[in-house]
């Protein structure tokens, strides 16, 4: 096909509405990394297997490689550059950090968007439970043991935190 | 991928017309497997009609005795569903066991039974359960909606809006992953629904989905592991690759059949 007709997309990508017209094909890792130069967001297999590309769309984590940006049309997009406030890290950052949950750091951004989702959905599972739902996140360097160690750290620390905001 | 013209009617009427009307027309669900197939180049639509602006298409809920759970549903959605997990929970267990958590986000029921992929897990459900899948224009007993690899009695401008499924008095879903893509090297589902018992077999069938009539005709005498002792199926049209060899996949099919009936 000659012609590739550009589309309007708007969505809000970490707090602030954005919008473009981009071809129809553009996914919506090429967006937030082509497009709005958050580079935090990787590409590592490019096939749905890796999920160093994970992001949150609408709440749920979901593989940015695989899902067109005019999918996300009026959605509400977090990536990993969304989670700190400030200097101050998102809770799991902090985690990952303190338990030196990474080694060469590709596979971390898309690790910690999963683990926060798990951590919204399942509130503090277990260690057999966050290896389950560490399915579709590879990394090649640690042997996931320092990263199961920060997943389990950070969930007891949003936990503990949703208790503070309950209580306040 | 290749460049498509992207259209998201608002209705399933105007997603039928789109598919009837448009040149190589193709429908994105939740696009698990189109865009993954569309990056490798093995699928070029020229249009993609995105469903996800549909509404009602997302829906389960209790029609008497069935379950009907609409198109869009994601894997997800059916695998944390109270009605899904209280009826059925064979089958939200299937959803649960689906790709990875992300993956479970997008994916959707209609998806993976129109695209009827030889080791998709929801197959094996729907024809075990003998679901009914509504379109819309009709409606298609599992049966006769199955017809081989990636092929599906779907009609060009057919869109499928809901799958309804008869409530089991017994169900389990054994799979064995491979190692590597974890997708389903053998899976099967039994399930049980008054004097009907089904057996159905994905992932290791030459053409796809499959029931094994032995194993039916077997466990009808009796619901028991001990009603298959010494039945086994012929490796003759099943699949052989790098992964597994024919005669392995059969050896498979008893003992996952065994493990789902003593589930159930």
């Amino acid at each position: 096909m000659a012609q590739t007709p550009k589309i309007a997309v708007a969505m809000t990508v970490n707090g602030q509405d954005v919008s473009a017209r981009l071809e129809a094909r553009t996914l919506l890792v090429q967006y937030l990394r082509e497009g709005l130069r958050l580079t935090g967001t990787h590409v590592g297999c490019d096939t749905s297997q890796c999920g160093a590309c994970v992001v949150h769309v609408d709440g749920k984590a979901v593989k940015s490689c695989t899902i067109l940006a005019s999918q996300c049309e009026g959605a509400q997009v977090v990536t990993i550059e969304g989670l700190a406030h400030g200097d101050k890290l998102h809770p799991m950052q902090e985690a990952f950090r303190e338990h030196h949950g990474l080694q060469c750091g590709f596979c971390t951004p898309g690790m910690i968007m999963t683990a926060v989702d798990m951590a919204q959905r399942l509130g503090t599972p277990d260690e057999h439970t966050i290896r389950e739902e560490l399915e579709g996140n590879i990394c090649r360097c640690t042997g996931y043991h320092n990263i199961v160690k920060a997943i389990d750290a950070g969930c007891h620390e949003m936990a503990k935190g949703q208790h503070r905001q309950a209580a306040e | 991928m290749y460049a498509f013209t992207y259209l998201r009617p608002g209705s399933v009427r105007g997603a039928s017309k789109a598919l009837a009307t448009k040149e190589n027309a193709k429908l994105l669900a939740g696009g698990q497997t189109l865009l993954p197939t569309m990056k490798q180049r093995l699928a070029s639509p020229d249009h993609i009609v995105d469903l996800s602006q549909i509404d009602d298409l997302k829906n389960i809920e209790q029609k008497g005795r069935r379950i009907v759970i609409g198109a869009m549903a994601t894997h997800a959605s059916v695998a944390s569903s109270a009605l899904v997990r209280d009826n059925i929970p064979a089958l939200a267990a299937l959803a649960g066991g689906i790709g990875d958590p992300a993956v479970r986000h997008r994916g959707t029921i209609g998806g993976s039974v129109a695209n009827n992929d030889p080791a998709a897990d929801y197959p094996a459900a729907v024809l075990a359960l003998g679901a009914t899948i509504h379109t819309n224009k009709r409606k298609l007993a599992a049966d006769e909606f199955f017809a081989g690899l990636f092929t599906t009695a779907l009609e060009e401008d057919e869109v499928i809006t809901k799958i309804a499924f008869p409530m089991p008095s017994r169900a389990a879903y054994q799979k064995f992953r491979n190692p590597a893509s974890r997708y389903a090297l053998v899976g099967v589902f039994v399930a049980k629904r008054g004097r009907d018992i089904r057996v159905t077999v994905t992932g290791a069938g030459s053409n796809g989905v499959f029931r094994w009539s032995e194993a039916e005709a077997a466990l009808s005498k009796r619901f028991s592991v001990k009603s298959l002792e010494g039945l086994s199926i012929s490796a003759s049209g099943l699949n052989g690759d790098i992964h597994a060899s024919p005669e392995y996949r059969a050896h498979l099919i008893a003992v996952m059949t065994a493990r789902a009936v003593a589930a159930a």
